[in-house]
């Protein structure tokens, strides 16, 4: 059976990564497929896995009462989707839902926990990769925030 | 004066007429985009009359006794008998324009300002990034391109709309997409149901974008915060800001850098721009209120 | 300070008993003559019909948000250096109609505006105001489109100097260039002389036009000592300057100091009220309102081009809201304009010099002050770097 390790090398999560981590990540890593409409996750569960989207359209979502599910952000190719594995106390914080057929490569949570405790190396460099997905994310959902395109207060002529 | 590096002078900004002086054209076909955007296709009233423009320019529209305003042209570029403007209507003028009929005459002055150095292009990927309203002052860059692909590498448009509602020319992006030589990639900030396509501001499709960072021009244009994360987001992959275009908007009441009201820095948005590469900008816009 | 005249250019001297001739001559040729009047306690801009209307026996006495005039010893006409009011209403407008538009069914009509007033001759530029017309000359003439409003009132204007001979607490026109002594651009400069039993203009002609006045006044050649007198009198003005402004890198200064300290300082004490781009003889921003007129049949309107000032609120309003909004950032849009980007875009400063913005603030701001808080600041960071 095919290692996955060249392809979690060739992620841009991951490039760049010392061959050995590498090694680690990928023995911790499965293919995922999800139909469209499929839930990948929910709002409070432990968060035992994290995805980077291979192929397909992934859904942030939140569940308001009285107004259903909430549509935050979708998250396309090669783009990872969770990051609350990392953070305790470990628990999905949207529902993610797949939009379209999606393939994904799916990380076992625990798998790497336990890794990262003896490798601290490693914990830093996820870290660092991990924040700059945070950053990013943070970025566009300010920009979202201020809903640039809509009408506001003081607008007259 | 100061530099832009716009590759032509503006065409025909008055031909020997007073600058301030409307020709009459008259509206033959008003069409709502969506709830508060309308295109009006417009032509002269004297018939013949010659007009001429590149992509990027902009015309002041008069909407007798209520006032002007700066309006780029949104239809294809170069020397035409109908001039097509994309407009949102959010202050008095454009709210005035909105409510006329086929028929009804309004003044026109113009072209004025830089346009999309298209030409400067040529050899090179192209990346168009719109958000709002901008996509309307780049379809003109985006047709000439597409009039001329073979003389263009790569081409991507990414666009960035409020909702599903809210998406411009929502047919011809279809076409464009269906085409095998454009890549059009479209989000919105928010979504209903229904929606199955990218939710989360344009800036998030540039990292999937297929162009080479080493031989790419990008013509940005949306509102100002966009153009300013957006060029942080090509920074992050290696295109540089003299291979960046943005299109800026002031306050204008002449057009022709008389009035005063459109500068920013030096500049005056309506004669050096208002498309300016973003190196010759950049300081400024991380200044408050300048 | 500007250089001598040179030898070469021939003065006459016209006494002040001519004067009126001079006038006549002026209206023969369909000029409207303005000059300098004493009204509301100032010196202004007005039409004038004869020498007896000037400012005879006036001086005035300005500081920083102070202008007071004063019976003067003497019979001079021009013991005085600048009022609140420029030439700049005369070529500049300060309201103009545009154009007039006729909506009739699905026409549109577009009707010609105010036409421009009979030709005028300015009697007692002073050199700051002949240089602010040079500057608005740049702007408005100087590009590759014209203002059709300012080219008609300039074309013909004819420009006779007086030149300062005194020099006042808020003057700096030295500083700058712009004078006392007048630029080019002149059709006469001249320099009253006024005492020792004399009343005298010692006049150089600037132009054809000038030379042709001289010669049609029959004005008998200058001797040595009326011109030896007129430049030291001039001389004099320039050495007497109230004011400074250090132009010394000023425009790069300026464009590096954009977030400096002291536009929130000098915001604190500006009401906004926009004053000084009133009374500058170079400021030229202008704004343009629509008017429906209701009483006439057939859906006429008018466009009315309005002097309008960066201090103005909503100068910079677009969908959303002001680009400018606080007054710090109007101020310092002023002042980085006026004597920094303005090089960049018309190839010289748009500041001559005159001090009226520093006499009719009612703060009192000072305009070489502020350019002074930006240096002094930048050199004390750089003392502190170099002891670090």
């Amino acid at each position: 059976m095919q290692t996955l390790e060249p392809i979690v090398a060739e992620l841009p999560l991951f490039k760049g990564m010392d061959p050995g981590h590498i090694q680690l990540i990928s023995g911790c890593a499965a293919n995922a497929r999800y139909e469209a409409g499929e839930f990948i996750g929910r709002a409070g569960q432990p968060a035992d896995k994290f995805w980077v989207v291979r192929q397909g359209r992934v859904a942030l979502e939140i569940h308001a009462a009285g107004r259903g599910s909430l549509l935050v952000q979708t998250i396309g190719e090669n783009d990872a989707v969770g990051w609350s594995w990392l953070v305790p106390p470990y628990q999905l914080r949207f529902d993610i839902q797949a939009v379209t057929a999606t393939r994904a490569l799916a990380f076992d949570a625990k798998c790497l926990r336990s890794k990262l405790a003896s490798d601290p190396g490693l914990g830093y460099e996820l870290m660092q990769r991990f924040s700059q997905v945070i950053l990013r994310r943070l970025d566009a959902m300010s920009l979202q925030l201020l809903d640039l395109y809509g009408e506001h207060e003081g607008e007259h002529e | 004066m100061s530099e832009t590096g716009a590759a032509a002078a503006p065409v025909g900004v008055t031909n020997g007429k007073d600058p301030m002086r409307p020709e009459p054209w008259r509206i033959v076909r008003t069409l709502p985009e969506t709830h508060d955007t309308f295109t009006l296709a417009l032509e002269p009233v004297e018939a013949g009359t010659p007009y001429a423009f590149e992509p990027g320019q902009f015309n002041m529209l008069f909407a007798p006794g209520v006032g002007e305003a700066a309006l780029s042209m949104s239809g294809c570029s170069g020397r035409v008998r109908q001039v097509v403007h994309t407009i949102r209507a959010v202050g008095r003028v454009s709210r005035t324009l909105q409510r006329l009929k086929r028929g009804d005459a309004i003044g026109l002055r113009g072209p004025f300002g830089t346009p999309w150095p298209v030409a400067a292009a040529e050899g090179h990927d192209v990346l168009i990034v719109a958000g709002g309203i901008g996509l309307a002052p780049l379809r003109p860059a985006l047709c000439h391109i597409l009039e001329h692909r073979e003389r263009f590498g790569r081409v991507s448009l990414l666009f960035g709309a409020r909702s599903p509602a809210d998406i411009l020319f929502a047919k011809e992006i279809e076409t464009w997409r269906g085409r095998f030589d454009v890549d059009v990639a479209v989000t919105v900030d928010r979504a209903g149901a229904g929606w199955h396509g990218g939710v989360g501001v344009v800036t998030t499709l540039i990292p999937r974008a297929q162009f080479d960072p080493t031989n790419t021009t990008a013509f940005v244009c949306g509102p100002e915060i966009m153009m300013h994360f957006t060029q942080r987001d090509l920074a992050r992959r290696e295109v540089p800001d003299d291979h960046v275009w943005v299109s800026m908007e002031r306050n204008m009441k002449c057009g022709v850098g008389f009035c005063g009201h459109c500068q920013f820095g030096p500049h005056f948005v309506c004669k050096d721009g208002p498309v300016f590469r973003y190196d010759r900008v950049a300081s400024l816009l991380g200044i408050r209120e300048v | 300070m500007r250089n001598s005249p040179s030898a070469e250019v021939q003065r006459s001297t016209i006494e002040r008993q001519d004067l009126d001739r001079l006038f006549e001559l002026l209206r023969a040729r369909g000029y409207t003559v303005m000059g300098p009047v004493v009204r509301d306690g100032a010196i202004v801009w007005d039409e004038v019909a004869g020498a007896g209307e000037l400012p005879a026996g006036w001086t005035d006495e300005q500081e920083a948000g102070r202008y007071r005039l004063r019976h003067a010893d003497g019979p001079a006409l021009f013991d005085w250096t600048v009022g609140p009011t420029s030439p700049k209403a005369a070529l500049h407008p300060a309201a103009v109609t545009l154009l007039r538009a006729r909506r009739e069914g699905h026409s549109l009509q577009v009707l010609d505006g105010d036409a421009p007033p009979a030709k005028r001759a300015f009697f007692g530029l002073r050199a700051c105001e002949l240089a602010a017309i040079a500057a608005q000359d740049r702007v408005l003439l100087g590009g590759a489109v014209t203002d059709p409003v300012y080219a008609a009132r300039r074309e013909d204007a004819l420009l006779i100097v007086v030149q300062c001979v005194r020099a006042g607490a808020t003057c700096f026109c030295s500083s700058l260039g712009t004078g006392p002594q007048a630029g080019p651009g002149h059709d006469l400069a001249l320099t009253e002389l006024a005492g020792d039993g004399r009343h005298v203009f010692v006049a150089a002609a600037g132009s054809e036009r000038g030379a042709g006045l001289l010669a049609a006044l029959a004005a008998r050649p200058a001797s040595a000592e009326e011109v030896r007198a007129a430049d030291a009198a001039v001389a004099h003005a320039a050495g007497r300057m109230g004011r400074v402004l250090e132009t010394d890198g000023l425009r790069d200064l300026l464009a590096g100091s954009l977030e400096h300290p002291n536009w929130e300082a000098v915001a604190a004490r500006c009401l906004a009220c926009g004053s000084c781009t009133s009374v500058c003889p170079t400021c030229f921003c202008v704004t343009t309102e629509d008017f429906t007129d209701l009483a006439a049949a057939g859906g006429l309107s008018r466009r009315v081009r309005r002097w309008d000032s960066c201090f103005s609120v909503d100068f910079t309003y677009i969908h959303g809201g002001n680009v400018r909004s606080s007054r710090r950032a109007r101020y310092r849009q002023w002042l980085t304009h006026k004597l920094g980007s303005w090089h960049e875009q018309f190839g010289s400063s748009g500041c001559v010099g005159c001090g009226r913005c520093i006499t009719w603030c009612p703060a009192g701001i000072d305009i070489t002050e502020e350019a002074r808080a930006l240096r002094q600041r930048k050199r004390g960071k750089e003392a502190s770097h170099a002891n670090a």
